[in-house]
């Protein structure tokens, strides 16, 4: 057994690049449990281009990763991997498969993979992503990559939370209004129609760029649609050429900097929510004045609204709303 | 809470046989007792077991291996876990491994050693009484 080691020796482990320091952080992080050491490093963060790939189930993400990494570690780019898969809605335990298409990478000790479970959240990536970036970012990444749940359609929580987001389409999936529905279209930075050795590629491909024709140009930014067969590495280096324009178009223009501060708040609305409902958890494990509003919310004595604003303090307790019996 | 830590197994298979059916029952019974199973496919080298242990923080390490050659790729993988310092992490063997070699496995680290036919919730048990506490 390992002794339990101090938050110091483990932060100096890891500003020593010490791998396994850097790994039992990353598990810190993952299960909420490092909000002191999340502090101590803050300051090491910020330097990160962080690189979303996120697109349906089967289109080849975990294998764009593992090609895109490698890409960039000729380049001379350290990286770092997030990958996320969905966890068992029904078991709460998840099969976390994506290093089956990245084995070629894991002993480049330039490169770091991490496997996350969603853990039941919504939106294509778990509610501790944002912090394992972080983590990533300060141990000295130059490049982190995160690669979302198979999306379906509304999975879009990858925008907020990298510099440089690649959407991936495949031949062969039908209708891409599909596409249209999920949102993915405001999202992609890069499309990449991969597959492409697959009929109907140059088909996407016209659809994609005609959609993307029709849309409002926010940035300054005109999205590029590239093709790749990443299995064979075809179309990588175009992908890693463009992925660097982005980020030297990003830089020039300012929207970097706004992106990580909209990062930055976005996540401090998040702790925030998370520890208020896991406050106000407690407080209703402990009974009292909180377990009796939700009591009569329960009985119907209490509209939730009204409930709410109890809770939040920004009411004193009245009489009941609905029905008028006083509280017993 | 949000901090409900969960038990880490990854399952690795190395050496050239490409047989996975049974890594993948485990996989499947693993995840099914709650736990997060880090896949990382056929034919994996022991240092590419040991990165892949390292980098994915696993409590328990599940070794499947039917090629017979477990006498050579185990204690090699359990040589480089302990040169990373990570002889904390629970190693567990199995797949073919004759009754006869179960003991020098255990000798050199493997903590159980399941054959054919094991019931999975065994398994689950046995990784729930034995991984590190953290």
């Amino acid at each position: 057994m390992t002794p339990a080691r101090s938050d110091d020796e483990l932060l100096a482990r890891f500003r020593n690049e010490d791998r396994s320091a850097l790994a039992r952080l990353l598990s810190l992080a993952e299960n909420g449990r490092a909000a002191d050491l999340l502090d101590r490093i803050d300051g090491l963060t910020g330097r990160a281009h962080v690189i979303g790939v996120t697109g349906s189930a089967g289109v080849g993400k975990s294998t764009l990763v593992d090609r895109l990494a490698a890409a960039l570690r000729k380049r001379n780019r350290t990286v770092g991997v997030v990958c996320v898969d969905p966890s068992s809605p029904f078991t709460g335990g998840a099969v976390l498969g994506d290093r089956v298409r990245m084995s070629g990478l894991s002993v480049d000790p330039g490169i770091f993979i991490r496997s996350m479970s969603s853990r039941g959240a919504p939106g294509g990536l778990a509610r501790t992503t944002g912090d394992l970036i972080r983590v990533l970012d300060a141990f000295g990444k130059g490049v982190v990559i995160v690669e979302t749940v198979g999306v379906g359609q509304g999975e879009v929580e990858i925008a907020g939370m990298a510099d440089t987001v690649v959407v991936l389409e495949v031949p062969g999936l039908g209708d891409f209004i599909q596409a249209i529905k999920a949102g993915i279209l405001e999202i992609g930075d890069l499309f990449v129609v991969n597959k492409a050795d697959r009929p109907g590629a140059d088909e996407v491909r016209g659809h994609i760029e005609g959609m993307l024709e029709m849309s409002n140009d926010r940035s300054g930014w005109r999205p590029r649609v590239l093709t790749t067969v990443a299995s064979q590495g075809q179309g990588i280096a175009e992908l890693v050429d463009a992925i660097e324009s982005h980020h030297e178009h990003l830089c020039r223009s300012g929207s970097l900097e706004t992106r990580r501060r909209d990062r930055r708040e976005a996540e401090l609305r998040r702790i925030v929510q998370t520890e208020f409902l896991a406050r106000l958890d407690g407080e209703l494990a402990r009974g009292g004045e909180f377990a009796g509003v939700v009591a009569r919310v329960r009985e119907g004595r209490l509209s939730p609204h009204r409930g709410a604003e109890l809770l939040l303090g920004a009411r004193r307790p009245g009489p009941d709303t609905a029905g008028s019996r006083a509280p017993t | 809470m949000i901090s409900a830590q969960k038990i880490r197994v990854l399952i690795a298979k190395p050496g050239l046989d490409g047989h996975d059916r049974g890594a993948k029952v485990v996989a499947r019974a693993m995840r099914d007792a709650g736990m997060e199973v880090i896949y990382t496919g056929i034919r994996q080298t022991p240092k590419q077991i040991v990165e892949a242990t390292l980098q994915e923080d696993a409590d328990c390490l599940a070794i499947s291996i039917l090629s017979g050659a477990h006498g050579t790729l185990i204690p090699d993988i359990l040589r480089q876990l302990r040169e990373a310092k990570l002889d904390d992490v629970l190693v567990l063997a199995g797949g073919i491994i004759p009754a006869e070699d179960v003991s020098a496995l255990k000798a050199e680290g493997v903590r159980e050693v399941f054959g054919p036919g094991t019931d999975t919730r065994h398994v689950a048990e046995f990784i729930r009484e034995n991984v590190r506490k953290a």
